[in-house]
């Protein structure tokens, strides 16, 4: 099957100031893929991923979004097929009301209105905002304002969801319904991409992450495989989860993957079988 | 052996923010941090962790509206009737938006701002920056643009500025939720650096237990305005249940010596680790 985001020896250079921002990438995303993007300020991924939306045209190579060459298309050409969603939610809200705002996205796209309600219905049940339609979105606050940035994008039905830090700022209950969220997203058939230095996120919800540093894709594997490599690890100041760095210090087969958790569920199965050899 | 005193005390403190709020922000609290704790304050968006922070410094309630219960005492000073200017030299504060804070046109004069509001002289201000900026790791950049910064950059000019009045106490609200993990570590290690070496009291509400496991000597659990935990990191986080039931996360070695011990895995003795090196030395059986 064709994949929905394919890079092509991607390179991109700011006009001002001749800086390369990005330098050679090439790869592939497939449909349904569940994607972390990390690396630091300035590494390129906000860079990256402006090209998935069109509001960056490649200097060199070619970026295709569903089989289509991005060069020529618009950004509102896009945004049926992919929706960003910022970090903060006041940089993309704006209507006076809940509902407003997630009518908005698909009227722009010319969607007839029967179905602009039947997706705004979708979108609060989807993201539990039944009790916020009728609220100005600055009376809501942080937490579920920013749920309410992803709704007005879900509205769009894009296929890719590009979500840029969608867990900062938010306490631990929140975090997790977001989470829960994203991986629905993913159940029902969206491509999704975190931008995200959240490690919980990128441990036990992403299967897959590009790393980036100094404007090079430098790693496009498992969390498994990125969080075991120290230099990767060490060269991005990211450090694993805490149950992770646990298992590396205590797995005796240091070239083993198997023995590297992601989460406290695999730590316990892990324990449970050398428990059963044990006793065998 | 005298007893020590307490650098900031919470007596039976009530706090209802104004506009006809009926459930008071904080409630009933009763609080002793002594000099040279860092203190990490855990709870969910609205536990009221910052209305706690902003009455360590007087901000509340001398200029945020509403109805005050209780006294605050630090270093000897009731919060009510010490003027914020004076409570500034006590106690520095960082917020979680940098951006809120950054108002001038170079790094300097964000600087000498809250100098210059304290009267300090010329001479005195230009020793001051280049201490504070080599503290924070920011020495040689005087004359850059606040707004020029990275996110990590900022936070720690704010910390800068907070220095230079010389505080006694650095209260810091999710310090690190804006910025990559260049800038969090930045924050942390500077904060742990004046903790260690100046003895610095640190109060800094943040959601990463892992990390705040590893630094903090006092952890405090709140929830609805009400303090319901306070001790060690090793004795708050053992209460698994209860933190679970608040809806916070716990360190993820802890969650896993309560999860052996609950399938029989295991037979792992209250407190629980919750930092990886004590970890390591508790489990290297088990696998």
């Amino acid at each position: 099957m064709e994949p929905i985001i394919k890079v092509e020896n991607l390179w991109h250079t700011y006009p001002t100031g001749n800086i390369t921002a990005l330098r050679e990438v090439s790869l592939n995303i497939n449909r349904g893929e569940l994607i972390g993007v990390i690396g630091q300020n300035g590494s390129g991924k906000t860079t990256l991923v402006k090209h998935f939306i069109g509001l960056l045209k490649p200097t060199r190579g070619k970026v295709f979004i569903d089989g289509e060459d991005t060069e020529p298309l618009k950004v509102q050409q896009l945004a049926a097929k992919v929706g960003y969603v910022y970090q903060n939610p006041n940089h993309q809200l704006f209507a006076r009301t809940v509902q407003e705002e997630l009518e908005f996205g698909p009227n722009n796209l010319g969607v007839p209105k029967e179905e602009v309600q039947e997706r705004v219905e979708q979108a609060i049940k989807f993201f539990g905002l039944e009790e916020l339609r009728y609220l100005h979105p600055y009376r809501i606050g942080f937490p579920l304002r920013k749920l309410v940035g992803m709704a007005t994008i879900y509205t769009m039905k894009p296929d890719i969801f590009i979500l840029d830090e969608p867990t900062t700022g938010q306490d631990n209950i929140t975090t997790q319904k977001v989470y829960r969220l994203i991986k629905k997203l993913r159940d029902e058939g969206a491509t999704v991409l975190c931008v995200a230095h959240d490690m919980i996120l990128l441990s036990e919800v992403v299967d897959r992450m590009l790393v980036l540093r100094d404007s090079e894709v430098i790693m496009d594997a498992s969390p498994r495989e990125v969080f075991s490599n120290n230099e990767i690890m060490a060269s991005t100041h990211l450090a694993p989860p805490q149950i992770t760095s646990l298992s590396l210090n205590l797995r005796k087969n240091k070239n083993k993957l198997d023995d590297v958790v992601l989460s406290v569920d695999e730590m316990l199965a892990l324990s449970k079988d050398s428990n059963q050899k044990e006793k065998i | 052996m005298s007893e020590k005193k307490p650098v900031i005390e919470f007596k039976d403190v009530t706090f209802w923010h104004g506009g006809g709020n009926e459930k008071p922000a904080i409630k009933n609290i009763n609080l002793k941090i002594y000099e040279g704790d860092y203190v990490a304050l855990l709870g969910l968006n609205g536990a009221g962790k910052t209305t706690l922070q902003l009455c360590i410094n007087g901000v509340i309630p001398n200029s945020i509206m509403g109805d005050f219960e209780g006294e605050v005492i630090v270093y000897g000073k009731d919060t009510y009737d010490t003027p914020v200017r004076e409570m500034a030299k006590m106690v520095g504060m960082v917020f979680d938006n940098p951006e809120f804070q950054l108002s001038q046109m170079s790094v300097a004069e964000e600087i000498a701002l809250g100098m210059e509001s304290l009267g300090f002289s010329y001479d005195e201000m230009v020793e001051t920056i280049t201490e504070v900026l080599d503290i924070v790791g920011l020495q040689g950049l005087e004359e850059r643009s606040p707004f020029g910064l990275s996110g990590g950059q900022q936070q720690r000019l704010s910390i800068a500025a907070a220095l230079a009045m010389e505080p006694k106490i650095l209260v810091m609200d999710e310090p690190t939720s804006n910025v990559d993990p260049i800038g969090k570590e930045e924050i942390f290690s500077v904060a742990a650096q004046l903790n260690r070496e100046k003895n610095m009291t640190v109060i800094m509400a943040e959601h990463e237990v892992e990390v705040m496991a590893a630094y903090a000597n006092i952890v405090i659990v709140m929830h609805e305005g009400e303090i319901l935990l306070n001790g060690t990191p090793e004795e708050v986080f053992s209460n698994v249940e209860l933190i679970q039931k608040l809806g916070l996360r716990l360190p993820q070695v802890t969650e896993y010596a309560h999860r052996l011990n609950q399938l029989n895995l295991a037979s792992i003795k209250k407190p629980y680790p919750v930092t990886l090196n004590s970890a390591i030395e508790r489990y290297k059986d088990i696998l």
